[in-house]
């Protein structure tokens, strides 16, 4: 989004390392992301971009042997600077993985248990708001309006991704990430997700990972193409796939290897 | 060509039905040997549940028994009932010597006296009356009874005299002889005696080990299994401490017997024979059982869940307490109560600590002094009296029994509150 012509930045990333004990994954990563776009991230099996990815919710804080070296700027703070708190980071940043992963409850807890966790609910009547607009935003109101107590994991795969979508947004996040979030999906539950994202980022940041060539150019507005840990080329979806500046680039989305 | 491929595959249907029938024959054989081992426990331990009871007519006669004109409450219960229990065991043969009033004496148990007072202070109206009282037959009886017993021997091999039996076959022709269900078994501490003896204070010396077993080992195995597996970083340290609990789970339960008396006796003098050390004792044993279930069923939580906790800004303690630990339960409360099922059945580190002292009173709390069930097997077994033999095998189905239920609640929660993940 431009406001008076000028992009605005949401996420700023300086000189990014990362180190899986002493093997390097990413290696200096300069990205910007735009505010309320979509940024999709491409590239081979195995190239660091969802390594990038879980780099800008701390994710991989839970992997013992990660280090990361770098600048994310996120609102004029560096998360990965000793004073940030991942759990507040986590509330403003919202994931969504590539296997649906809804917990073991019923639909309501599902989405009740972000907001409940930080406080973001005062009664019960402001709770049950906040699941509908949430599984309203996430195009699932219509489909579980009437079984919100049965389990989540009971729902067919494209609506527990939709169920996780919407609990990602229930805490209203400023950014969502998505690690290949249509790859256990068919086509159709695909093209719902895929419609989702176009509606949710007029609220949101989205940034997501994805094998699907066609999936990129769909939805996004920005690419950043990944090789082998480096962040080859990044610029506008349109310039990216018909006009690439580098012949990686070229090869990869014309199908060449990969 | 053709033909040797035919061959080939006829020997490979071959080898698998061979290798099925092996299968069936190891299923068959293990069957045949539970099937006999519980047709034999069965066999010998039924018995135990039925005692004889010998109908003795009983004069309640005041002067024998002291008794002043209007007794008080408390003035029959201070009475002298020895003398009418005699007198009425040796009237079963009026023209009894003195040796055979003696051998009529010892026809029943020395429980007599008391069931005789029990009976009037019941009625204190029976003063100067005769009713006929149940009292407990002797062991040998008991067993003559129940044909249990060599009624051939030569009778100075026997413990049952001739003339005792004369006066028993002609009670029991006189249907003065019933059997009756043996709640004595379930409500009577051990006894010398075997018509007297029950499984009260071993039954509630084991519920007390477990009960306290429980209270130590579970909380103590579940935050250790926690803390390993969510919390603790993965170094040198922590793989040296997890190889231990596997070690430990393997250590010989005697060892942790001779531990329970080196230090909660010797060292703390915590007071011997108490299922207090009993269930101490027991849960060092239990510890890494639980501590086992309880990681691997952590580890069976899969990590999105985590991930999925983590990236909804839960902290690492919402997730694991919130998600995690859950959603382990059932898995962590099966491989408890099977723990505890082993505990329950141990024998070795329970005789160390002294459980396997002879205890005639039950146990109001854990720290009084009592057997278990296993011990009380084993005590039994080791008495020589015809009438132990039956009540080892019934305590063995007691404890089998428990056993089975233990287990049998273990697999419910297991089957029902265990989460598929698809």
């Amino acid at each position: 989004m431009k406001k008076n012509g000028v992009k605005m930045i949401k996420i700023n990333s300086k000189n990014v390392d990362v180190y899986y004990g002493k093997k390097q994954a990413l290696f200096n990563i300069n990205l910007d992301i735009e505010e309320n776009q979509v940024t999709a991230l491409i590239g081979p099996s195995g190239c660091g971009k969802s390594t990038f990815l879980r780099c800008l919710n701390r994710m991989n804080d839970v992997i013992d042997i990660c280090r990361v070296k770098g600048q994310i700027i996120i609102n004029d703070f560096d998360i990965n600077d000793k004073s940030c708190d991942v759990v507040r980071l986590r509330e403003k940043i919202g994931m969504v993985f590539q296997k649906p992963n809804p917990f073991p409850k019923t639909i309501y807890e599902n989405i009740s248990y972000g907001p409940t966790i930080h406080g973001m609910a005062q009664s019960k009547n402001e709770m049950d708001e906040i699941v509908e607009t949430s599984l309203k935003k996430a195009a699932l109101w219509e489909e579980v309006k009437d079984r919100l107590h049965e389990p989540g994991t009971g729902l067919s795969g494209g609506q527990q991704q939709r169920l996780c979508i919407a609990r990602a947004i229930s805490v209203k996040p400023e950014v969502i990430l998505m690690d290949e979030p249509c790859s256990a999906l068919d086509p159709i539950a695909t093209a719902q997700i895929e419609e989702l994202i176009d509606e949710l980022k007029k609220d949101h940041t989205i940034i997501i990972v994805t094998h699907s060539m066609a999936q990129a150019a769909r939805v996004s507005q920005n690419t950043g193409f990944f090789h082998l840990g480096e962040l080859i080329e990044h610029g506008s979806t349109d310039k990216i796939f018909k006009n690439p500046e580098n012949k990686k680039t070229q090869d990869y989305i014309t199908g060449r290897f990969g | 060509m053709n033909k040797n491929k035919e061959q080939l595959l006829n020997k490979r249907y071959k080898a698998e039905k061979r290798f099925r029938l092996y299968g069936q024959g190891a299923i068959f054989m293990a069957f045949l040997f539970l099937i006999i081992f519980i047709f034999k426990i069965f066999s010998t331990g039924y018995s135990a549940f039925q005692k004889t009871w010998l109908i003795v007519p009983v004069t309640f006669d005041a002067e024998l028994m002291m008794l002043e004109q209007n007794p008080s409450k408390q003035d029959l219960k201070d009475a002298d009932y020895y003398d009418i229990a005699l007198k009425s065991m040796a009237d079963l043969d009026p023209n009894a010597n003195e040796d055979q009033e003696n051998e009529l004496k010892r026809m029943v148990s020395y429980f007599f006296e008391r069931e005789i007072k029990r009976e009037l202070l019941n009625d204190p109206s029976l003063i100067g009356k005769t009713k006929d009282v149940y009292l407990t037959a002797s062991d040998d009886l008991d067993q003559v009874f129940k044909g249990n017993y060599p009624r051939d021997l030569p009778e100075d091999q026997r413990r049952v005299t001739d003339y005792q039996l004369k006066i028993f076959d002609q009670l029991v022709e006189l249907g003065k002889v019933e059997s009756k269900f043996n709640l004595s078994f379930f409500t009577y501490p051990d006894s010398r005696e075997a018509e007297l003896a029950g499984i009260a204070s071993s039954f509630m010396g084991s519920i007390f080990s477990i009960l306290v077993c429980l209270m130590i080992a579970f909380p103590v195995a579940v935050l250790a299994a926690i803390y390993l597996e969510e919390f603790a970083p993965k170094n040198r340290f922590t793989d040296f401490i997890e190889v231990n609990i596997n070690n430990l789970a393997a250590v010989p339960s005697i060892v942790f017997g001779l531990l329970g008396l080196g230090i909660l006796l010797a060292v703390f003098q915590l007071p011997r024979s108490t299922p207090l050390v009993g269930g101490i004792t027991l849960s060092l044993m239990t510890l890494p059982t639980i501590i086992i279930a309880c990681r691997a069923s952590l580890k069976a939580v899969p990590p999105s869940i985590r991930e999925a906790a983590l990236a909804m800004g839960a902290s690492k303690m919402q997730t694991t307490m919130h998600h995690t630990v859950p959603l382990s339960m059932p898995g962590t409360l099966s491989g408890t109560i099977i723990g505890l099922a082993q505990a329950l059945g141990e024998t070795a580190p329970l005789i160390l600590i002294g459980m396997v002292a002879f205890v005639n009173t039950i146990p109001g709390s854990p720290l009084d002094p009592a057997a278990s069930l296993p011990v009380q097997i084993y005590i039994w077994a080791e008495s020589a009296e015809r009438g132990f033999v039956e009540k080892v095998s019934a305590c063995i189905m007691v404890l089998l029994g428990f056993l089975i239920i233990m287990n049998l609640f273990a697999q419910i929660i297991r089957h029902k509150f265990e989460k598929k993940w698809s």
